[in-house]
């Protein structure tokens, strides 16, 4: 039993230590390939090491120890006759331990951690790329893992991620220290992928829910990492505050038989109130900037959610205030379109589908805008426009669940009528 | 004689434990708090949240807020006061009550409880 509780103790020190000894590895090495070569050597050691010496008080100090020293002795077999060319091996193994403790030093890992973070989640990849890069190289994921969660194949993700690495390894990717303002942008292109990587998991698409929710929790992780490194930005807490009170929910999101609940039919008690509370501490701290951005704004309206211990007691004019405040700061139809939901709270349905009417042209092919322009013509009794609307919401559907949801809406008001089922086939089998 | 004991570890490697982990970690520490509280030895027990909720009060004629744990090493912990307050203001207000009352530098980190246990000890 105790080698059991030893061996999984060990694998979340590697994980837990894989981000910051696979950067400073990077700034070794110079390219991903070998950092993760040399990580996953020094892993291998640690894990026939660490139970025989204990484990060491500080895992990534160690692992980058260890790894450093093996990737040299390899480096120097491949290129036997070569002299190295790179001071950056210059260091001999004396003075090892005080270089160490020098490259460790807060500043240099940090800027280490952004710089693996942002080779990762470089602007030249695309949005996929990114998040196959981050979720293979930082956290250390599977290629079958990261696959399943994409629902591609082993290969294609296998390809996917070595071109992801290709594109990245050219040498002019910046290994210098970068200047305030280089690592505020490094910090925001970091922080827009991890909040893609967190979406991608909680995008409502049904099967894989255990390969989705390690997309979250693997975001909220490398999120706290970055504010750990960057604690006055209100920005990155808003962001894992968001992250947070959203992932609180998953244990109320899904049902036994695996379909999407909505917010408003949850069982609140069980959410998970911790996970909570520290969405709450953090939105607060951030919100003493009063420095808003959508990151926080978003936070704000989930934190409203969270804080309401029934349905009914949900503050929806301050959620519909923050929606607009949201408008403002990051103007999308979508947006407007979660501001109608408020507003239909608030005032009503002919308030709401006044305000949702314009966006049809630019959400025509938005599953959501049909199943709530469905549900405000339902109310307003024009049975037959609210049909219309539920075929094409329907036939928009990424996943049986979200098809499902609408065909029990269609159902309320006595279901299709001849003709329009027409609607129906494509969104049965389909899946993102 | 009182003693406190406090907690060190590495956040990187525990907030990498998975639920299971975290759950078997509490309860192993739960049996050992039980043998105490049956021995009337046991006074309060907290658990903080991360340390990226934490926020430190530099204590001065015009005391600083930083966001961030207290991070320095040429000043030693020396105790803690644990106080109901409805927000990080409220709790930033109160720590310069305490700033105000103290003679000297220092400061105050003010970090958020994630689960607290009153205790039975009788003062």
């Amino acid at each position: 039993m105790n080698d059991v509780i030893d061996r999984d103790w060990m694998e979340a020190a590697l994980r837990g230590a894989r981000p910051r000894a696979l950067a400073a590895l990077l700034r070794y090495f110079g390219t991903l390939d070998e950092a993760e070569e040399a990580f996953q050597n020094a892993s291998l050691t640690a894990l026939t090491t660490w139970p025989q010496k204990g484990p060491p008080r500080d895992a990534a100090a160690w692992l980058i120890f260890v790894a450093r020293n093996r990737g040299i002795d390899a480096l120097r077999r491949r290129k036997k006759h070569e002299v190295l060319p790179d001071d950056r091996f210059a260091a001999s193994d004396d003075d090892v331990e005080t270089e160490l403790a020098r490259r460790l030093d807060d500043r240099n890992y940090r800027d280490d951690i952004l710089r693996l973070l942002f080779v990762c989640c470089h602007p030249e990849l695309s949005a996929t790329q990114q998040l196959a890069l981050s979720l293979r190289v930082v956290c250390g994921l599977s290629v079958t893992q990261i696959a399943r969660a994409f629902l591609v194949g082993n290969v294609a993700m296998e390809q996917r991620i070595t071109r992801a690495k290709q594109r990245v390894s050219q040498p002019d990717l910046a290994f210098e220290t970068p200047d305030r303002e280089a690592r505020s942008e490094r910090l925001s292109a970091v922080a827009t992928v991890l909040y893609l990587m967190f979406n991608e998991g909680y995008a409502a698409t049904s099967g894989e829910v255990h390969v989705k929710t390690t997309l979250c929790e693997e975001a909220i992780r490398l999120t706290r990492l970055l504010l750990r490194l960057f604690p006055d930005q209100p920005a990155i807490m808003g962001l894992m505050s968001l992250m947070q009170l959203q992932h609180a929910r998953a244990g109320a999101r899904i049902d036994a038989s695996g379909n999407i609940v909505l917010l408003e039919q949850q069982d609140r008690s069980l959410w998970d109130r911790e996970l909570i509370a520290e969405g709450l501490a953090l939105l607060d701290k951030a919100l003493q900037h009063r420095h808003p951005d959508p990151y926080q704004v978003q936070a704000a309206i989930a934190a409203l959610h969270a804080r309401a211990s029934s349905p009914s007691q949900t503050d929806w004019p301050q959620i519909e205030r923050l929606y607009e405040t949201l408008e403002r700061l990051q103007p999308s139809p979508v947006i407007t379109l979660n501001r109608a939901v408020a507003v239909l709270k608030t005032q009503g349905p002919t308030a709401a589908l006044e305000m949702i009417e314009p966006l049809a042209q630019s959400l025509s092919g938005y599953f959501y805008y049909f199943g709530f322009l469905g549900t405000l013509l339902a109310q307003l009794g024009r049975s037959d426009d609210a049909r219309t609307a539920f075929g094409q919401a329907i036939a928009l559907a990424q996943s049986p669940t979200e098809a499902a949801h609408i065909r029990a809406q269609l159902d309320a008001i006595g279901g299709f009528h001849n003709g329009d089922r027409a609607h129906e086939k494509k969104a049965t089998a389909s899946t993102k | 004689m009182l003693y406190a004991i406090l907690c060190y570890d590495s956040e990187e490697a525990v907030w990498s434990w998975t639920k299971e982990q975290e759950a078997t970690a509490m309860a192993k520490l739960a049996v050992v708090q039980e043998g105490l509280s049956k021995q009337g030895r046991l006074g309060p027990v907290a658990r903080l949240m991360p340390t990226t909720t934490a926020t430190t009060l530099r204590k001065g004629k015009d005391s600083v807020v930083l966001d961030g744990p207290f991070a320095e090493t040429k000043e030693q912990l020396l105790g803690f006061f644990i106080v109901e307050c409805e927000s990080l203001a409220h709790a930033l207000e109160t720590a310069r009550d305490f700033a105000r009352a103290s003679s000297s530098a220092g400061a105050y980190e003010i970090r958020p409880l994630a689960v607290f246990a009153p205790g039975s000890l009788s003062a």
